[in-house]
């Protein structure tokens, strides 16, 4: 088991984001989340970095208890992040987010991982020059999801890595994910609101509303349930999958 | 979370008046101490009166002036990108621009190196530029706290007293030569720096300013107060000046001296210029190290950290320890130009470390362009220079000083130098220059 959150609660305030959710990851697995805006995917996710920290329930990574671990020291642990809205750093180069991706990575490691990682979207390399935040929404997400794997993380973590992108760069982004998980055999837990595209993308799936999960199974049956097609697929927020 | 930023969409009316407001608010920050609060002559002493219907007048124009520039450019910008895309021009290149901050950058060497020979009879000439060294070396010592790593550091002055004092008293009551006591108190520098910042730094960005703000005042009343250490308010006197290789700049007597040594006829003058270079190979060496520190991962972690502090810790960045070396980095720098200042005047008082020099020392590194070398170089040179300019004709120093500051907020409000220059590059091999 890569990770396994059991129980899990989270606060912001007085707001409870999370109710006692139940998540698990297999290795070699892609797992993806869907759920309606604001039902708590990106705090799901944050809690794994304890921003905010779980007030209840364990997280085991890699067989080890990471709740109560610093945020910087988690992600040394082998996770990482494509945080909602990209977050890349807009005023520096893609070459220099790219090592800002590698912090923790042997520094002996760079050339062959941004080598990697060139091979892997193209358009980085030609743009390596460019201030970050001069790219298009769809080239900031490859150089997000680009700069996460430059520490060779164990399972890579991706929140709504579709959002507000034009149709040809989500078919890249999720073509991107079949292919790092096929052929690189990497982790993967996707949050997304585009139900199709993620579902189609994953092994299993969770479906998370008001801090809870209510659903969960594999693709194809997610897929197939009549509650995801009339809530995230028909009319949804889904519905822009085509 | 943050919306992502797109550099090609027009701004909104809202947008627009925002930015202008941020212009006039830095202008209003910048303008207390230059603006706001005078010294006026009264009776034989100098007491500080207020100007705030000045302050607030300079604050109105900048943000007009900010709001019409923004619209006009924006205006021009957009047909220019039009045109361009409509001859389809893709990338963005800044290499012809970062070459050009290099040449500036060599020339501005090789003036500063030749200096002293060109203006060899003009000993104020060369007394006026080590001055703006001194702020060039204070400019890029908070450059480093808040342009790179985006820390609101408004008491830097303290460190620069803390140097000071540090060499004042370790060469008066303990004999210390210049060149060993300036490395240790450049440490006791940064040590009273890592005091400060480890506690301050984990708790949220804006505590640091008040705990800067005031550890900068605690200071001036440490040092008025404690006189048995400090002398109090009438300082240190005497202190030794730095000696070249053990050769005094003094008239011919028992000790060796420069002049003696070099069988030259003694002159006051070959002191002002052995302190000019004095300052200029700190601030080479400062140059050097800082900028070579930028381009290693702990470097460009500061501005990371600045950009984006909730990416970095997903990257596994211990964003305090990055803060915090940013923070030391930035109290030894000062502490060295402390220990400089010291050994040039020969003596030192609390009143030379108010809260007055901590803003004319931010306000090089904003209107310096937060980050920039070069522009903290070009903001010192226009922050020392003017009012030194200004005193020929003095009923006009306030206006050429207010329209000189008004022009530079709205033309450049990111600084004079704003454009950041990359540290690393990429060649297409995958090698690395
Ligand atoms: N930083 C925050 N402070 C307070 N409330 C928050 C914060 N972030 C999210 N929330 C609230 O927590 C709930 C879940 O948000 P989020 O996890 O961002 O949802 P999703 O990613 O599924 O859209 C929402 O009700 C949202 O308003
Ligand atoms: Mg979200």
């Amino acid at each position: 088991m890569m990770l396994q959150m059991s129980g899990v609660h989270a606060h912001y305030g007085h707001i409870h984001a999370l109710q006692g959710v139940d998540v698990s990851v297999q290795v070699g697995e892609v797992v993806t989340l869907i759920g309606a805006n604001g039902a708590g995917k990106s705090t799901l996710l944050m809690s794994l970095f304890g921003q905010p920290r779980a007030s209840a329930g364990r997280i085991i990574f890699d067989g080890e208890d990471i709740t109560r671990l610093q945020t910087h020291d988690i992600s040394r642990r082998g996770i990482s992040l494509v945080p909602e809205g990209r977050r890349i750093f807009p005023r520096m180069t893609v070459m220099e987010n790219l090592q800002m991706g590698a912090v923790l990575a042997d520094p002996a490691n760079l050339h062959v991982d941004l080598k990697r990682m060139f091979a892997l979207f193209p358009i980085l390399e030609e743009r390596c020059e460019q201030r970050a935040g001069t790219l298009s929404g769809g080239e900031q997400q490859m150089l997000a999801i680009a700069r996460a794997l430059m520490s060779r993380p164990k399972l890579l973590l991706l929140d709504e890595p579709s959002l507000g992108l034009a149709p040809l760069y989500i078919k890249k982004i999720f073509q991107t994910i079949r292919e790092l998980n096929r052929d690189h055999g990497m982790t993967i837990l996707l949050i997304e609101q585009n139900a199709h595209h993620a579902l189609r993308a994953a092994h299993r799936g969770y479906v998370l509303q008001h801090g809870q999960i209510i659903l969960s199974g594999t693709g194809k049956e997610l897929l197939a349930s009549p509650e995801v097609r009339a809530a995230y697929l028909e009319g949804g927020h889904g519905a822009a999958g085509k | 979370m943050s919306a992502p930023v797109y550099a090609h969409e027009a701004p909104t009316a809202a947008e627009r008046v925002k930015d202008a407001l941020a212009v006039a608010f830095v202008a209003l920050l910048l303008g207390i101490p230059m603006i706001g609060l005078t010294t006026v002559d009264q009776g034989g002493s100098l007491v500080v009166a207020t100007r705030w219907s000045w302050l607030a007048a300079f604050a109105a124009a900048c943000f007009v002036g900010r709001l019409v520039l923004r619209f006009s450019l924006d205006t021009l910008t957009r047909r220019r990108t039009a045109r361009q895309r409509a001859a389809g021009a893709k990338t963005v290149k800044i290499a012809g621009a970062s070459r050009l901050v290099s040449t500036i950058g060599w020339v501005a060497v090789a003036f500063s190196l030749l200096l002293p020979i060109v203006f060899s009879d003009n000993r104020y000439v060369v007394d006026t530029a080590t001055t703006v060294l001194i702020y060039v070396m204070l400019g890029w010592g908070l450059n480093v706290v808040v342009g790179l790593a985006g820390l609101l550091d408004l008491g830097h002055v303290a460190f620069y007293a803390v140097g000071a004092y540090a060499y004042a008293l370790l060469s008066t009551q303990f004999g210390w030569g210049f060149w060993t006591a300036l490395p240790v108190a450049a440490l006791i520098s940064a040590a009273f720096g890592v005091v400060l910042g480890w506690p301050s730094l984990r708790l949220r960005g804006d505590y640091l300013a008040i705990v800067t703000l005031g550890f900068g005042e605690i200071i001036r009343v440490v040092l008025n107060n404690w006189t048995s250490l400090s002398g109090g308010p009438n300082g240190v006197t005497s202190i030794p000046r730095p000696t070249f290789f053990g050769l005094a700049f003094k008239p011919p007597g028992d000790t060796p001296t420069f002049a003696g040594f070099f069988g030259l006829d003694f002159s006051p003058g070959h002191r002002i210029v052995f302190l000019y270079y004095v300052i200029l190979v700190l601030c080479l060496l400062t140059n050097v190290f800082v900028t070579r520190l930028r381009k290693l991962p702990v470097g460009r972690a500061w501005e990371a950290v600045r950009e984006d502090e909730i990416a970095c810790k997903a990257l596994g960045m211990n964003v305090t320890n990055v803060k915090l070396s940013a923070f030391v980095l930035g109290a030894m720098l000062g502490g060295v130009a402390g220990v400089f200042f010291a050994a040039r005047q020969g003596f030192i008082s609390p009143e030379s470390f108010t809260f007055n020099e901590s803003a004319i020392i931010l306000a090089i590194v904003v209107l310096g362009g937060m980050g920039s070398q070069l522009g903290v170089v070009l903001a010192s040179l226009v922050l020392v220079l003017l009012p030194e300019l200004g005193r020929d004709f003095a009923e006009y120093r306030m206006l050429l000083f207010g329209t000189a500051m008004i022009l530079i907020m709205i033309w450049r409000p990111g600084g004079i130098l704003s454009k950041r220059e990359p540290t690393l590059r990429h060649v297409k091999d995958g090698g690395r220059a």
